[in-house]
């Protein structure tokens, strides 16, 4: 199953950010993060919850490298220049390039005639290649924009809510489409969510962020296997994670 | 795994455009045929030197069709046309993205843009002749320095108007300096770019016309000088009218067709 070079080089995240804040308009400084650490073991699948407005976000924009104004350090170790598959909670894709141009054009060089036709088919877009993001779903779009972050063999893959704003089951679905590309594939991954359940069905680790300024209040492991996660299974890990986290990081 | 149902409603009828399309022709067609009868009717009535009948202006044509006349004249108005467009939206696009990225260069340089915007293109003619003489790359340049500020102003707004987003996105991705210009800047900048080039070209090639009277020996604006000599109006007509017919046929099978193209992807947006 296992075709591409890459596996098992991605690579190990270390975040150690000391402070983040942001200043208004009118002056005032909101420190959003403060003394937030953690890491995420290779080809690792990580959840970040909290509560909303914690700088969840913010977290993963300084990860992305689109802030650069923060105190503290950033590692994605051994790579000078990690490539980083990135689905937000907007598709984002270009509304005048096809499916496949969108794809396509995040390729780096040495993938750029890659055959795309296996990811596409998994991911259910074969016959949307040539439509433009205006003429799909918002689920169709954002099953696009996880097939350009993975299409370029990432060394990490970045997702903000990648299934907020659809109805449960177009997200269940896309939630077990990611996993089946994702386990063809494993690579580090680090994904903002609100809804525990789904952090439970889809990582190995949770991190459990604080209120604002967002510390880590603890972590959570799993380690029953993805596909051992029966409906009772999930229920118990739900119990346990209540159990510690009575707020539910919410 | 393909679910028809995720598929928004992209089928819109196109019938109904291209019906559309042909109806605002067929009127275009009265409309200007109404145009000339008028015209026919007035100089019957009116018969003078300074008014020639329709006739009299396609004889005129026709005349200068043969001697070859019209042909060179209207190809060097259009060449100079072409250049000069060309040169003024290419700096004027590069200036008005720069200012509209850049609110500092903005704030600094936008007493010039209002300056330049308010010159009077005669003066810029003028003054260019005496700087840099009768020639060609004064007169182009000339045009092109007329045309620049308003192409500054509007490209000025499509880059004020970009979607930081596009450019976080491509910057995650390592999009290179050519994609970002091909994928993200010049698809959000396509209406302001046809904007400007709408206006453009219709005050480029009044402007064209000016620089030739004053300081060239060929081109539309050269012969309506000569014939405004001669007092031969109908000479000037048939000049006129087959250089707006040339501008014409530009929009109609140039400018048009290349704006649908561009702008396909909209076309279906649920």
């Amino acid at each position: 199953m296992n075709k591409h070079p890459h596996v098992g080089a991605a690579t190990k995240l270390k975040v150690d950010i000391e402070e983040k804040s942001f200043r208004s308009s009118n002056g005032e400084a909101i420190t959003v993060l403060q003394n937030l650490h953690f890491e995420v073991a290779q080809n690792e699948f990580a959840c970040i919850v909290g509560p909303s407005g914690c700088g969840k976000t913010t977290t993963l924009r300084i990860l992305l490298g689109l802030d650069t104004d923060y105190r503290g350090t950033m590692q994605l170790s051994g790579l000078a220049h990690p490539r980083i598959g990135a689905v937000f909670q907007e598709p984002l894709l270009l509304p005048w390039r096809s499916v496949e141009q969108n794809v396509r054009l995040a390729l780096p060089d040495h993938l750029k005639d890659t055959n795309l036709d296996a990811l596409l088919s998994t991911l259910g877009l074969s016959r949307m290649r040539t439509f433009y993001p205006g003429e799909l779903s918002l689920g169709l779009a954002r099953r696009a924009a996880i097939a350009r972050a993975l299409a370029i063999e990432p060394d990490i893959l970045v997702l903000d809510e990648p299934f907020v704003s659809l109805d449960e089951p177009t997200a269940q679905q896309l939630r077990h489409l990611l996993m089946g590309v994702w386990a063809e594939r494993p690579t580090t991954a680090l994904m903002v969510t609100h809804n525990i359940r789904e952090a439970i069905l889809l990582s190995d680790r949770i991190i459990v962020l604080s209120h604002r300024p967002a510390h880590v209040i603890g972590t959570f492991d799993i380690k029953l296997p993805r596909q051992s996660r029966t409906e009772q299974a999930k229920r118990d890990i739900l119990r346990s994670f209540l159990d510690r986290f009575p707020d539910g990081g919410a | 795994m393909t679910d028809p149902a995720l598929i928004s409603n992209f089928q819109t009828g196109k019938g109904g455009g291209s019906r559309h399309h042909w109806s605002s022709v067929t009127m275009g067609c009265i409309s200007f045929a109404v145009l000339l009868v008028a015209w026919h009717i007035g100089a019957s009535l009116w018969p003078s030197r300074s008014l020639p009948a329709p006739l009299l202006v396609l004889q005129a044509f026709l005349r200068e069709t043969a001697s070859g006349d019209m042909g060179y004249h209207l190809g060097m108005t259009l060449w100079r046309v072409a250049a000069s467009f060309f040169l003024a939206m290419l700096i004027g696009s590069a200036i008005g993205v720069a200012l509209g990225r850049h609110r500092g260069a903005d704030r600094f340089f936008n007493p010039w843009v209002i300056l330049f915007l308010n010159i009077p293109a005669l003066v810029i003619i003028v003054l260019a002749y005496i700087w840099f003489g009768l020639n060609e790359a004064a007169a182009i340049g000339a045009v092109a320095l007329n045309k620049i500020p308003n192409v500054v102003v509007t490209m000025r707004e499509g880059a004020r108007a970009l979607d930081e987003r596009y450019g976080e996105m491509a910057k995650i991705y390592r999009f290179g300096r050519m994609d970002r210009l091909r994928h993200i800047l010049l698809p959000q900048l396509q209406p302001f770019i046809a904007a400007a080039s709408r206006s453009g070209i219709s005050l480029i090639w009044k402007i064209v016309l000016v620089v030739e009277l004053l300081g060239r020996a060929n081109g539309v604006g050269f012969q309506i000088n000569l014939f405004f000599q001669l007092f031969d109006v109908a000479a000037i007509l048939a000049y006129t009218l087959a250089f707006v017919a040339v501008m014409l046929l530009i929009e109609l099978v140039l400018v048009q067709p290349l704006e649908q193209t561009s702008t396909r992807w909209r076309r279906h947006e649920a």
